[in-house]
């Protein structure tokens, strides 16, 4: 990666143009009136269109992205996203919105929607959502409409674990709920004690993601299913940590009444660098027609990425769904034993896609941050960190089913040199990166006097 | 076991990792998962595509409809796609990373971001702009929302009831079950100046569903004296020509950035945009990116203020939202640094030319007669003289979706650069004959 430091902006020259249009009419808008029209032209760049491209390509390559390495990111599931995808993302391009009765839209929803509802468990999924945060936030509109069909306006919690993503509060606080936290066992696991005793006629829903952040099976899911239904509520299943379930376990069979999928993450769809992402919501039977009533975006979701999935569950087919979450699972499994000797793992047990640990087992100063700074010298992506928030050094692994054992196996001896290096050279940890296209940024400079356009 | 293209491991590295953790099978590291829930029996799903067969599958879907121009708009504009677009966008670097957390290697996605807050902030003449939202309507929810979180214990927002149907219809959700007291009116300054409200805001549109464009004179003054803020919704393509929401003195724009070239898609994925005063920076839901620098001087780009998002504050987040729609705005600023300050101009007018030409032409038909007053730019509706049904049938089966029906009963048509002056005396030409 090579470090360019120019903003488009800056390459502007007047006169020069980018954009090849015929010319209009002269006076074409004397139609509208000078009280409606903008003072001065917005002051957008000049650009010819060879300075556009060579300009973003050279922006593209400060960037690191799946096909470019190991992206271990935990609970983003950054798994390889298929190229012939792409070329299923445009079959519908040219047609808007708003045509009725389109046959090849309605396929693609029809066949994605039963699709996901037999990889689920559930009985009809809303493709509304765009973002898996998104899907949250319908699905806890979801929840709130069948209580209130019901006549029951008392409802006004909903549970969220501690070890839940920083979004299933942040959705229920969005969608009027009071948000009340469990408190996990020593075990990483929802206490289903305390569960017991914080249920009752105010709780609306839990919502758990599982396996859990912690990267582990809720085994108790049976249990918790039946003291928040036996209170009134309902279950949501953050779908974020699905990877590992793909083939192998259905939240609809564990009693989940609503849940998001990530479309972005199981299914393999590109993040974009933030998005477009898509999340889905599934419901069981009985809520079909609440989840079609709840409108939350513009139009139908986006359909661009639903397409991409769809690609992708057609790829797989039923002969090779059943592997992809077992091989997530095992890949997580093995860097997690070799790796355990010289990290700190807080719940050495089996886990599914995702583990976490926290920090080095001899730290010498060397913090998590020092950890995955170093790493991104040695060509991978880091983990994510400080997430879940029960750990003070977490450190949380995400290799997907997409990596060779040869890329595993790349990372272990990396990451055991890495736990050498704190031992040895700590400063050389404490200052890295040091061959990335920057150093670490001044953050809190840039929070306290926020530059935020040119 | 067969081996599939997307999963690496052969048989032998299956076994000698299994070996290494000390499991006997895959189905052993499911062991703390309840026997029951196992799914034994297989997943009633098609059975797997070889690479052709998918991309046979994708183009007769494709092929299921016949294809259509598009005259129509209401909140999907259909604005010519450079060739560059799709060529930078899906680029590997940008296409397939994350969220930019680790600002070292990152710098790529930054950069296109922090240049899209600065075009945006240009078009609108606002201080400050977010990351992305995911599109205009679900944009203006969340301004809904910042008003109410901008005036503490004000909770009435009002919306005007020319709004885009797909905002209002979205807005209406978000008010539901977030609490927001929404009222819709066609007389904003009377409701607002009846005073009996706890304002906390106002959404206009700069354009509204028939096509006007609307005058915001003196609304600002009687917002901000009501203890109310301003929310314009904008079509920022049309933002190139038209008074910003900073000259009409609102607080927060938002929009949909569909118009600034991403292709109607069947509705997505678009981007919306957001964008306020200073003084609201940090009631901002999404991501920002600011400028710094690192240990040696060098200027750089990092996501920032993020003590207002949901992985820092949780349930006290200004907004649950995490991915947004980056790799659309990315979309977005490539056509606008493709365009320049001219070429969008230039969309606008050939926009505005066709439109007017065919609203005219269509008057002339005597099958159709003014519905509105007011100027339009690129979209218009009519009162239709004729039976709607046989005249959408005429133009879709020459090719044509144009003259979608609205609530009221009027035909909406859209013009954008695309459709030359040729292509439009055939659409009135197609109508004439058909209906006369």
């Amino acid at each position: 990666m090579k470090y360019y430091d120019r903003l488009s902006i800056e390459l502007s020259r007047p006169g020069r143009k980018g954009f090849g249009l015929r010319e209009a009419p002269a006076g074409a808008l004397d139609c509208i009136p000078a009280y409606l029209r903008r003072e001065s032209a917005p002051k957008l760049p000049e650009l010819s269109e060879p300075d556009v491209v060579r300009h973003y390509t050279m922006l593209s390559q400060m960037n690191f992205g799946v096909d470019t390495g190991f992206y271990p990111l935990g609970s983003c599931t950054m798994k390889y996203n298929p190229k012939i995808n792409e070329e299923a993302a445009t079959a519908l391009e040219g047609v808007h919105p708003l045509q009725k009765a389109h046959k090849g839209a309605a396929a693609v929803a029809e066949g994605l929607d039963k699709a996901l509802a037999e990889i689920t468990g559930m009985s009809h999924f809303t493709f509304q959502p765009c973002a898996g945060a998104h899907g949250e936030l319908t699905g806890l509109m979801i929840i709130k409409e069948w209580h209130l069909r019901r006549g029951d306006t008392a409802r006004t919690k909903v549970i969220v674990p501690d070890s839940a993503h920083g979004t299933n509060p942040a959705s229920a606080a969005v969608c009027g709920f009071h948000v009340v936290e469990v408190k996990s066992t020593p075990e990483g696991l929802v206490d289903t004690e305390v569960l017991k005793s914080i249920v009752g006629p105010d709780v609306a829903a839990i919502m758990l993601t599982n396996p859990n952040t912690l990267g582990l099976f809720e085994k108790d899911i049976k249990e918790i299913a039946s003291i928040v239904h036996d209170c009134g509520g309902l279950l949501y299943y953050d779908g974020a940590n699905m990877n590992p379930l793909l083939g192998a376990v259905r939240p609809g069979d564990m009693g989940f009444d609503v849940m998001h999928l990530n479309l972005h993450k199981t299914f393999s769809t590109p993040h974009g660098g933030g998005g477009p992402g898509s999340g889905p919501v599934g419901v069981r039977k009985g809520l079909e027609e609440i989840a079609d009533s709840v409108k939350v975006s513009g139009f139908h979701g986006n359909f661009g990425v639903m397409l991409r999935a769809y690609a992708y569950i057609l790829s797989l087919g039923r002969e090779n769904v059943p592997m992809a979450g077992r091989l997530a699972t095992l890949a997580a499994n093995y860097i997690k034993e070799c790796l355990k000797d010289c990290y700190k793992l807080p719940i050495d047990t089996v886990c599914k896609h995702e583990f976490v640990f926290d920090g080095l087992l001899e730290p010498n100063g060397v913090s998590t941050l020092d950890v995955a700074k170093r790493l991104l010298d040695y060509g991978f992506h880091a983990p994510t960190i400080y997430f879940p928030l029960l750990f003070h050094q977490a450190i949380m692994i995400e290799p997907t089913e997409t990596e060779s054992l040869e890329t595993l196996d790349a990372f272990i001896e990396v990451m055991r040199r890495i736990a050498e290096e704190a031992k040895e050279d700590p400063e050389l940890l404490h200052t890295a990166p040091h061959n990335t296209p920057i150093g670490r940024p001044d953050e809190t400079t840039a929070a306290r006097n926020p530059i935020l356009h040119w | 076991m067969p081996g599939f293209r997307y999963f690496p491991c052969t048989d032998g590295d299956i076994s000698r990792m299994l070996d290494r953790i000390g499991a006997a099978s895959l189905d052993a590291l499911y062991s703390d998962v309840p026997s029951e829930y196992m799914r034994s029996g297989g997943y009633d799903l098609p059975s797997a595509m070889d690479e052709q067969q998918v991309r046979e599958f994708f183009r007769d879907l494709a092929s299921m409809d016949p294809k259509l121009k598009v005259l129509v708009g209401q909140g999907a504009y259909d604005h010519y796609t450079p060739s560059v677009i799709p060529y930078i966008t899906s680029r590997s670097e940008f296409l397939t990373a994350y969220t930019p957390y680790q600002c070292e290697i990152s710098q790529g996605t930054l950069r296109y971001i922090f240049e899209w807050q600065s075009l945006i902030c240009e078009l609108t003449g606002m201080d400050v702009s977010n990351a992305s939202m995911y599109d205009g309507p679900t944009a203006a929810a969340e301004a809904m929302r910042m008003c109410v979180a901008c005036t503490r214990k004000r909770n009435t927002v009002v919306a005007y009831s020319g709004l885009l149907p797909h905002v209002l219809e979205v807005l209406r959700t978000y008010a539901k079950y977030s609490g927001v007291n929404l009222v819709e009116t066609w007389d904003i300054a009377e409701t607002v100046a009846e005073g009996t409200l706890d304002l906390a805001g106002v959404i206009v549109p700069d354009i509204n569903r028939y096509g006007v464009i609307e005058s915001h004179k003196g609304l600002a003054e009687l917002v901000h004296e009501m203890g109310g803020l301003l929310v314009e919704y904008c079509d920022p393509s049309a933002l190139a020509v038209l008074k910003t929401p900073a000259e009409w003195g609102a607080d927060i724009a938002v929009g949909d950035g569909q118009s600034l070239g991403i292709p109607l898609g069947y509705g997505g994925p678009y981007v919306g945009f957001m964008a306020c005063k200073q003084e609201y920076m940090r009631k901002l839901p999404g991501r920002i990116v600011g400028q710094t620098t690192d240990a040696e001087g060098r200027r750089c780009f990092v996501l920032t203020l993020q003590a207002r998002e949901q992985h820092i504050r949780r349930d006290k987040a200004t907004s649950n939202i995490c991915s947004n729609e980056s790799l659309m705005a990315l979309w977005c600023t490539v056509y606008l640094t493709l365009m320049g300050p001219d070429g969008l101009r230039r969309v606008n007018e050939l926009s505005c030319a066709g439109a007017h030409r065919l609203h005219d032409a269509l008057i002339a038909t005597g099958l159709f007669e003014e519905a509105v007053e007011g100027p339009f730019l690129k979209e218009f509706v009519l009162r239709p003289l004729c039976e709607v049904e046989k005249l959408q049938k005429c133009l879709a089966d020459a090719g044509y979706f144009a003259a979608l029906e609205t609530e009221e009963g009027y035909v909406t048509f859209c013009v954008t650069e695309k459709y030359d002056d040729a292509e439009l005396d055939r659409v009135v030409a197609v109508i004439k004959e058909g209906l006369l």
